[in-house]
């Protein structure tokens, strides 16, 4: 049981004995009786929950099915029964999804309205990517992009700037780490290091996007759990000389947005890594600890060549992060160790990450391809390569990268690093692709790596009818 | 006149701003109780023990209940009275109900529901259509058979065949509101129940039945579904009749919610089948004749199984003339999920079948596959044509009987370009209903000029030829869609208006919404009776307190239905206020006219109210029901003849994809639809179905891959791996136009149906990544896509041409 406080629709709210694992969407609807952000799947897929949550860094967009009532500490939440003005008038976006003929059922329109929202305040126009976390099974999307199109047009309202102006720190008063059994929330990574370290069984909470589940669908209780979305020096990003720290507690939103100018192709997958809404709260962090052959975040990061910081209270150690993962769902982590950054090159000209997946947003992906190769004078000098979905654990593809290295940049070696891909896997059948799918579409990715280099068009997002 | 406003839908407002009110939404009294199942986790078999103590002993635990707790269970099905609410003795698929939780929270039932112990004694479980096929596991004794002609004999005439057998995936709804249904007991045992549901006179009758109650001691509210899409036909029943059961047993109100991935597991979805045919023809692409075999897996049950695989077999020909066909559909039951409605309700698996045969001819004769369909298009209904006097059914069967439709047809239904021949030639379809309102000729006319079909296509040509890893294709695939129930006694609907003192107006009739604009539509026809404005008309839940024995809204009928009775009952009440003001102002009662909120007589004009208050005063009632059954439709299922439908929708797409030959991976570029919706009732309203019902179309038959493990298990579950079209999914460029003429039957405002007709346009999106595989080859390999066609399948599809990026 912990203590927390928050800002719901403006009015400060302050809780007592909350279970930990309850979530924003259980309370919302159950104990406060607001029925505008629905349920639709529990488990942070479909955007029906929707909430806006805002804090110094501005107002994002949340799935609030699978938010942990703790991670709200200090925060402001709006729900879709808190857009409209002060005496009733439409927020923009509510105005323009009447005006387009938006909504049909109407279910998930208040998540709709919730992203929406968040994205005008943004001032963001790629409506693609804010709504690839939002699913709509009736108006096949059109109107409500033709709405998004037309709000963003509109100024931001001025009752939208009020979350905003609110000031954490006056709700955060006296709240502070460990208030109840079984649940802390560090303010530090020092604090962090020196509880887990006495309390290694316990379950670290940084986003929720996958825990949320084992609560949501294996409904399973978290005896000791550390909520780490409170560490504020957990969550830089620093440029140190030739390469870039990024600490675990990095939001997948904040690293799109840091590695768009150094890594743009890597930033480019992670504008389809999971939805606007998971971004918000996961972590890179979260997303390599986890431990999932098929993260997005380590293949590509494995391609880099990035060094994984791990901490136990105050002892520290790094590894290349491709030495972290053993087997499936095994890493190189000790009782009371956990991610505490990870660092990678600032710059990899020749890398290029392509994630293949039966939908192309907001999908797991099948298999995720990392190329990083360094050309001098016409010859393959380097080649780092790692696939997720490929093995039990993200993984380097040593027989591709050998059958490249040395070779003159033509098609004969790409086509040998193709042929190679079946030394390197052995991947299995499952419900997202078949073994022999994934084994010839990843050897085919060394291929898309010629043509792409060489000119030749690859990219279906550049084609128009 | 409101009819064809294009007014937002009448929740719009409430929808955006988190007001509209769904059944999980409705306050309950403190005491309620939720509801979860426990689970079988067995294909096939028989129960030989179940230890369900420590579900009883889970917190907040109130009751459990299973077989042995009851001296008669329930039953669910909506047809054979083959589902039980809870497993009795044996088990038939992977996700059964076999006990039942109550307990003081959802959260509570749900983590109880997993303690149950269960011993299964395992039997073989079929799970494919070929296992079911050779075990003779199937509903009704053989396969269905319908023919016309002589198949087997013109495809052995016919210059040159094409044969094949392909796979069509099931789909799941993924109504974004899951199941639901609430439960409060009454005095007297009586029930109310609130349910998410498309039917709530069947929710009623199997509420009734469960409790052994007549139907007028259940009432049961729908104010709204968060989608239905035929999902919420039948597969409500289960919950609440669950719901009922506990709340007469612990006396207080009962909900039941399916966390989605119970939902997913439970509940049935669209049929997948295999479809066989061979088809003979000309040189110029002539269908002389085809024969399909369906392969229908239905799953352990009956439910609506039957009419499903039935209008497949009415959909075989599609837009096309086939003088000589046989179909012979299997209904095959299996040891997964029962199959169900579905939007198109078979119409879809039809469909694909004959455009998949005509892509095929069309490949084999290097044709564009447009010139195919253009050569096999029924004979365009003539000119003008506006509501031919409804023929007596007894002269259709005459007629049927002396073979007149056909003997008109051969050799007269292939004009190319829409030209109209001044004698209309009316051909009959397969199961001889003359097809009187062809119009397919003409929009394609239009649909190939506004889409630029001709000239994106030998432009798609150019490119692919200088694009090794891209390549482009282009489809377009034409729909005709028949309106009406087949089970004929269905076509049936009722209204119940009331006109208040003050002119407020409160409209009430048989049909559900789930997002359409039913509710909204039928509103514009009350207005429009009494020339008021829509704003004037308050549109209330559906009610079996108020409008007895109704149909599912399901078959696209709604507003073809509900809009014809809530006319009725509309004109019942203004022939009555005017009569009462004819006699005030001594006119004729033809001489009064209700327009613009007012009532105009005799050189004067009052408002609507108070022409309302004056009838109150005077004693004019001012309620009214009002009923239709559609008329002119006569059908034997048993021999597959008759005129099973009023009238048909029509539609046509034309859709351009681009595919990675590397990787299978596709996106669509651009979309162009024609659709034809009578005269619309609300552009607006149509439009966004037909743009809805492409994009779900296209999933179908794309991205969403339903997938059972060896054991029966559905291991696509959940939005994680189960892939409706996201935002990004959509055509780019989507260009949705209304065809705009007036149905030729009488319908409302002469609209047509547009709830399942346009889900069929997305067929064409399958076509163009067909049109784009075969870019990877030379001719020689038809690329013989299975669907959904995931990049997976793609890829195979490329490698299967020879070709290499």
């Amino acid at each position: 049981m912990t203590d927390l406080a928050f800002l719901l629709n403006g009015t400060p709210v302050r809780l007592c004995g909350v279970n930990p694992t309850r979530t924003l969407l259980q309370y919302l609807r159950e104990d406060r009786g607001l029925t505008g952000t629905k349920e639709g799947c529990n488990e942070g897929d479909c955007g029906a929950c929707t909430v806006i949550v805002s804090d110094e860094s501005g107002p994002r967009a949340m799935n609030a099915c699978i938010l942990f009532l703790p991670q709200l500490q200090g925060k402001s939440i709006r729900t879709v029964e808190a857009l409209s003005g002060p005496s009733g008038e439409m927020h923009p976006v509510q105005q323009a999804m009447i005006d387009h003929h938006g909504s049909q059922c109407g279910f998930c329109t208040p998540g709709f309205i919730a992203s929406m929202a968040a994205a005008h305040a943004q001032g963001r126009r790629d409506h693609d990517v804010v709504l690839a976390g939002n699913l709509c099974r009736c108006t096949g999307y059109a109107p409500i992009i033709r709405a998004a199109e037309a709000a963003a047009a509109q100024p931001v309202p001025d009752w939208m700037r009020d979350d905003a102006a609110f000031i954490c720190s006056e709700i955060s008063s006296g709240v502070r780490g460990q208030t109840a059994p079984g649940a802390f929330r560090p303010e530090t990574t020092d604090e962090l290091a020196d509880w887990y370290e006495a309390h290694p069984e316990a379950t670290l909470v940084a986003g929720a996007t996958d825990i949320g589940l084992w609560v949501t669908k294996q409904l399973r209780d978290l005896p000791e759990v550390a909520f780490l979305n409170g560490i504020a020096d957990l969550q830089r990003i620093e440029t140190q000389g030739d390469s870039i720290r990024i600490g675990a507690g990095v939001t997948l939103t904040d690293l799109h947005a840091a590695m768009a100018g150094p890594h743009p192709h890597f930033a480019a997958m992670l504008t389809r890594f999971a939805s606007e809404q998971v971004r918000n709260a996961a972590t890179i962090g979260g997303n390599i600890a986890n431990g999932s052959p098929i993260g997005d975040g380590p293949p590509a990061l494995i391609a880099l060549g990035a060094r994984l910081h791990l901490r136990k209270g105050a002892a520290r150690r790094d590894l290349p992060l491709e030495d972290f993962f053993l087997d499936y769902r095994k890493q190189d982590r000790q009782p009371g160790e956990f991610v505490e950054a990870v660092t990678i090159p600032a710059r990899a000209p020749g890398l290029r990450v392509w994630k293949l997946s039966k939908r192309f947003d907001q999908d797991i992906s099948a298999v995720l391809g990392a190329f990083n190769l360094t050309v001098a004078d016409g010859t393959i000098t380097a080649a780092r390569i790692a696939f997720g979905g490929m093995a039990g654990i993200p993984k380097r593809a040593a027989a591709m990268e050998a059958a490249l290295i040395g070779q003159p940049f033509a098609r004969p070696a790409f086509e040998a690093a193709r042929a190679a891909a079946a030394q390197d896997f052995t991947p299995l059948s499952d419900m997202r692709a078949s073994a022999a799918y994934r084994l010839e579409a990843a050897g085919n990715m060394a291929l898309r790596y010629f043509h792409d280099l060489s000119g030749t068009a690859t990219d279906l997002h550049e084609v128009r009818a | 006149m409101s009819m064809g406003k294009s007014l937002p839908h009448d929740a719009a407002a409430l929808h955006v701003t988190g007001a509209a009110r769904y059944t999980d939404d409705i306050p309950l009294p403190a005491d309620a109780l939720h509801l979860a199942f426990g689970l079988s986790t067995c294909a096939h078999g028989a129960i030989t023990a179940m230890d369900l103590s420590a579900v009883r002993a889970a917190p907040g635990v109130v009751a459990v209940f299973s077989a042995e707790d009851w001296s008669e269970m329930p039953d669910c099905s909506p047809s054979l009275g083959d589902e039980p609410l809870l497993a009795t003795g044996e088990v038939h698929y992977v996700g059964q109900p076999v006990f039942l939780v109550v307990a003081d929270s959802h959260l509570a039932a749900r983590k109880a529901a997993r303690l149950g112990k269960i011993s299964y004694d395992e039997r073989p479980a079929l799970l494919t259509v070929e296992a079911a096929l050779a075990a003779n596991s199937r509903f009704e004794a053989g396969p269905v058979i319908w023919a016309r002609g002589d198949a087997a004999a013109a495809i052995g005439k016919a210059p040159q065949v094409v044969e094949g057998q392909f796979e069509v995936g099931g789909q799941e709804h993924f109504y974004l509101e899951g199941q639901v249904a609430a439960v409060l007991p009454q005095e007297g045992g009586d029930m109310v129940v609130y349910a998410s549901t498309q039917h709530p006179t069947e929710i009623q009758h199997k509420v009734a039945h469960a409790l052994h109650l007549p139907m007028s001691a259940v009432r049961v509210e729908t104010r709204r579904m968060g989608g239905g899409f035929g999902g919420k036909e039948s597969q409500g029943n289960h919950l609440a009749i669950a719901c009922a059961m506990a709340a007469r047993a612990t006396g207080r109100p009962c909900k039941m919610r399916y966390d989605r991935d119970d939902d997913m597991v439970i509940t049935g979805k669209r049929h997948d089948l295999k479809i066989g045919y061979r088809a003979g023809f000309d040189a110029t692409g002539r269908i002389l004749g085809v024969e399909f075999t369906h392969l229908f897996r239905c799953g352990w049950s009956q439910d609506l199984s039957l009419p499903v695989a039935d209008r497949a077999m009415l959909h075989a020909d599609n837009a096309y003339f086939l003088e000589h066909i046989r179909i012979e559909s299997h209904r095959l039951r299996t040891n997964t999920q029962s199959n169900t409605a579905y939007r198109g309700f078979g119409g879809p698996q039809g469909v694909v079948g004959i455009e998949r045969v005509v892509d095929h001819v069309a490949h084999a004769l290097k044709l564009d596959p447009v010139a195919v369909r253009r050569r096999n298009f029924y004979a365009e209904m003539a000119e003008g044509g506006l509501s031919a006097p409804p023929v007596p059914p007894e002269d259709i069967s005459e007629q049927m009987k002396s073979g007149a439709f056909r003997a008109a047809a051969p050799g007269t239904g292939h004009r190319y370009g829409g030209a109209h021949s001044p004698k209309a030639v009316v051909q009959a379809t397969p199961y001889g209903m003359p097809v009187e309102d062809f119009c397919l000729r003409a929009m394609l006319d239009e649909l190939e000029r506004s889409s630029d079909y001709a000239a994106r296509r030998a432009e798609i040509a150019r490119w692919n030829a200088g694009s090794p890893v891209l390549k482009r294709g282009i489809a377009l695939t034409p729909v005709k869609f028949g309106i009406s129930f087949t089970l004929t006694w269905l076509n049936q609907a009722g209204a119940l208006v009331h006109v208040y003192q003050d002119g407020s107006i409160r409209l009430n009739h048989g049909g559900t919404e789930m997002g359409q604009g039913l509710f909204l539509k039928v509103a514009q026809v009350a207005a429009s009776v009494f020339g008021v404005d829509v704003a004037a008309v308050k549109i209330t839940a559906t009610d079996t307190a108020k409008v007895p024995n109704t149909s599912a809204t399901a078959a696209s009928s709604g507003s073809d239905m509900n809009g014809m009775a809530a006319q009725a009952a509309c004109l019942t009440i203004r022939d009555r206020m005017a009569a009462f003001m004819a006699g005030k102002f001594g006119v004729e009662p033809g001489q009064v006219r209700f327009e613009g909120g007012m009532v105009r007589v005799a050189g004067e004009a009052f408002a609507f109210a108070q022409v309302a208050a004056w009838a109150y005063q005077a004693r004019v009632s001012l309620s009214a029901t009002g009923f239709y059954a559609t008329p002119k439709l006569q059908w034997d299922r048993v021999k597959g003849q008759g005129r099973p439908f009023l009238y048909f929708a029509y539609g046509a797409a034309v859709t351009e994809v681009v595919i990675d030959t590397l990787t299978g991976e596709n996106r669509i570029l651009r979309t162009d639809i024609l659709h034809d919706t009578g005269a619309s009732l609300n552009p607006a309203i149509d439009i966004g179905q037909v743009e809805g019902a492409y994009v779900q179309g296209a999933g179908w038959l794309t991205t969403e891959e339903l997938v059972w493990d060896g054991k029966g298990r559905l291991m696509t579950h959940a939005p994680s791996t189960y892939k409706i079209p996201a935002c990004s999914d959509r055509p780019p460029v989507f260009n949705v136009a209304l065809w705009n003429r007036p149905n030729r039957e009488e319908t409302a405002g002469r609209s047509k149906a547009v709830g399942e007709p346009p889900f069929m346009l997305g067929i064409s999106a399958l076509m163009a990544l067909s049109d784009a595989v075969a870019a990877c080859g030379d001719g020689a390999a038809y690329p013989a896509l299975d669907a959904p066609a995931t990049a997976e399948r793609v890829l195979a599809a490329v490698q299967r041409q020879g070709g290499d990026a």
